[in-house]
């Protein structure tokens, strides 16, 4: 499983910083989004990869992390995915001001000289 | 006394709720606003000077305060310290916070709607940022001051700030996801997020696991250091701050401090002498890629012309000082930056409000520049007067005219802070350089014969020091001499004296730095020394306990009869 995830978060950083690279800026908010997901699963994995153990602890089960996933990662991750969610939604808006201000989709505001 | 620790949390929760009573009064009604944002930032400045008064006071060594906001045991909950390099920033930020705002409710506040609301925000995570001693909820109020920037830095609206602002954002996304990523593999690497905490474990890391926790380190400095304006990360603070209004450029003058500041006290925990393989993880990179900084924003300072411009390359350049003096681990070397740091910061944030005014009577005549519309520098000719311009009855050219007061105001005030950025003599930006160049000759302290010769690093951080200031001081007397000498119709800058005051207040404050360097020196240089000994904060934090329920204490109580 550890190399699916890899593969997933490679894939998804990748095509992130690549489209962050592109001069629109549609193409860079989806990059920015899709570094945030592999963000994400990178924090998650930090906690050790495990199916079938539970954050939670429950009863009869012996507290240690033998038997459960750790909780920290999957609370920080939550944090991070809020955190990176709004500030999308507010590049989205300074994206369309931009637009409107200077009539272009262009990172720099005006198109590039031929 | 009790109820001092509580006061440790206040600087975070005050600005919170002022912003969400702000919230609640809806869009208009904003006089009360400002006064209401006023009387916080006041108040938060008030207390933020009792903290510091407080760390002088107390007997632990080192001074620390440390606050558990949710009661929960350290290394698990999260933690609030205050130590004297935090109580300073406090107060900094304090003192930068009021005087923007004072400038901002004279005219700015009025240029887009929730201004005073995002001012607090921004004041939460600033004081936050400071406060805090753990690396997640640091990532927490680095975004909480973030994302209140990017809704000051686009304030006015306009097309050179949304343009600018954009780049901002994005480049700060970006370095939170490096943040997140160091963040997350220097949890995967010691199991902890508590600072005090990940100083006892470094030391301990397996060999094996020490790459991942370096690399894990380097992409966690790569966040910071985009923040603190470090050469090569730094190409999008100029345009963004010169785009930004001027009250809110001058909060960010206190902006890329957080950086360095975040820099000084993780690197100092983390990778102190004490870290075993790890002592002074990248101490050579701060110091090359400060010098690096200085050199960059030097030469840009040469040949920008507009003085918000220069503004925000005079930012880079105390930034590349303080970080290389940062790297060298040096106590009295951090001693003389954290006082260039305070006198920097002041002037600079002064110098933006200022540039806001000068150049206001320029846009009156010519067309607002765009910001990337630099213009060329003049030419001989044009410092010859124009036909037919301020002519006496023998056609000559009057001397001796009474200069208007805003004039005499802008231009004294002009000279105060180019000679506190540059260095000059007889001002604080002189005394805090000196202290940077007299650390840098004797390492040892002044007199002790020092055990091994200067070394080559520290003969070049104090060249580029000095030729930095000789880079400054030709910029900035070309500057005054094309806004403030040249014969030039222009009408006087009209000024309302609300706009004055914060201006006067960080001067004067600078030049009461000058005839009370010394308590500030001492004071940083003990904040030094308890950076340079981590074992003080470590042990203050992990030996805080939480305060137990009153069923402990009761059963406690019956225990011991």
């Amino acid at each position: 499983m550890e190399e699916v995830i890899a593969i997933a978060i490679g894939v998804l950083a990748a095509s992130g910083v690549w489209l962050l690279l592109r001069p629109r800026t549609f193409q860079v908010v989806m990059g920015l989004c899709l570094l945030s997901y592999g963000v994400n699963l990178f924090i998650f994995s930090m906690g050790s990869l495990f199916i079938g153990k539970e954050p939670i602890i429950k009863d009869g089960v012996p507290q240690d992390l033998l038997h459960y996933t750790d909780p920290l990662p999957q609370a920080l991750v939550l944090t991070a995915i809020v955190i990176s969610f709004a500030m999308t939604a507010l590049f989205l808006v300074v994206l369309l001001a931009s637009r409107g201000l200077t009539g272009t989709d262009h990172v720099d505001g005006r198109e590039p000289k031929e | 006394m009790s109820w001092m620790p509580h006061l440790i949390a206040a600087p975070i929760l005050l600005p919170l709720l002022t912003a969400a009573l702000m919230m609640m009064l809806g869009e208009k009604r904003r006089p009360l606003k400002a006064r209401i944002n006023l009387f916080s930032s006041l108040l938060g400045l008030g207390i933020s000077i009792l903290l510091l008064q407080w760390t002088q006071q107390t007997a632990v060594p080192g001074s620390i305060g440390v606050y558990l906001p949710g009661n929960w045991q350290v290394p698990f909950g999260i933690v609030l310290v205050l130590d004297r390099l935090s109580a300073l920033m406090l107060v900094l930020t304090g003192i930068i916070g009021v005087c923007a705002l004072l400038f901002a409710m004279a005219r700015w506040d009025g240029a887009g709607s929730s201004f005073h609301a995002l001012f607090q925000i921004q004041l939460m995570g600033l004081y936050g940022a400071f406060l805090t001693a753990d690396l997640f909820n640091l990532f927490v109020f680095f975004e909480v001051l973030l994302a209140a920037s990017y809704g000051l830095i686009l304030h006015g609206s306009g097309r050179a700030r949304v343009s600018s602002g954009l780049h901002y954002i994005s480049i700060n996304l970006l370095a939170s996801s490096l943040f997140l990523i160091g963040a997350a593999l220097i949890y995967g690497v010691t199991g902890t997020l508590n600072m005090a905490d990940l100083a006892l474990k470094i030391p301990l890391v397996p060999e094996a696991d020490r790459g991942l926790l370096h690399a894990g380190a380097a992409i966690l400095a790569v966040a910071f250091l985009a923040k603190a304006g470090m050469w090569p990360l730094n190409f999008w603070l100029v345009p963004a701050y010169s785009a930004a209004s001027a009250p809110v450029a001058a909060m960010f003058a206190i902006m890329t401090k957080v950086g360095v500041y975040t820099l000084l006290r993780l690197w100092t925990l983390l990778f102190s002498g004490q870290a075993g393989a790890s002592a002074y993880f990248g101490g050579d990179w701060l110091i090359y890629g400060g010098m690096a900084t200085i050199v960059c924003a030097a030469l840009a300072i040469l040949c920008a012309q507009r003085l918000e411009r220069m503004a925000g390359l005079s930012i880079l350049v105390s930034a590349g000082i303080l970080l290389s003096a940062v790297g060298f681990a040096q106590p009295s070397l951090t001693a003389g930056a954290l006082f260039y740091l305070v006198s920097s910061t002041l002037a600079l944030s002064a110098l933006f409000l200022l540039s806001e005014l000068i150049e206001r009577s320029r846009s009156a005549i010519e067309v607002l520049l765009d910001y990337e519309g630099e213009i060329l520098p003049r030419t001989q000719g044009s410092l010859q007067p124009p036909k037919g311009f301020n002519l006496d009855d023998e056609q000559k050219t009057v001397v001796g005219q009474v200069i208007p007061w805003t004039m005499a105001f802008l231009g004294l005030s002009f000279i105060a802070c180019a000679l506190l950025i540059i260095g000059m003599p007889p001002l604080s930006g002189f005394i805090g350089k000196l202290s940077l160049l007299s650390a840098l000759i004797n390492p040892a302290g002044l007199g002790n014969a020092a055990d091994q010769p200067i070394s080559n690093a520290a003969w070049g951080l104090l060249a580029l020091l000095i030729l930095s200031g000789l880079a400054s001081l030709i910029a900035f007397s070309r500057l005054g001499i094309q806004r403030f000498w040249t014969s030039e119709e222009r009408p006087s800058p009209l000024l309302r004296r609300l706009e004055c005051v914060p201006i006067f207040a960080l001067l004067g404050l600078s030049i009461l730095l000058t005839f009370k360097a010394e308590p500030l020196l001492r004071y940083t240089q003990a904040a030094a020394e308890t950076l340079n000994n981590p074992q003080h904060y470590v042990m203050a934090v992990l030996g805080t306990r939480a305060v137990p329920s009153p069923e402990a204490k009761a059963a406690l109580l019956e225990e011991q009869p």
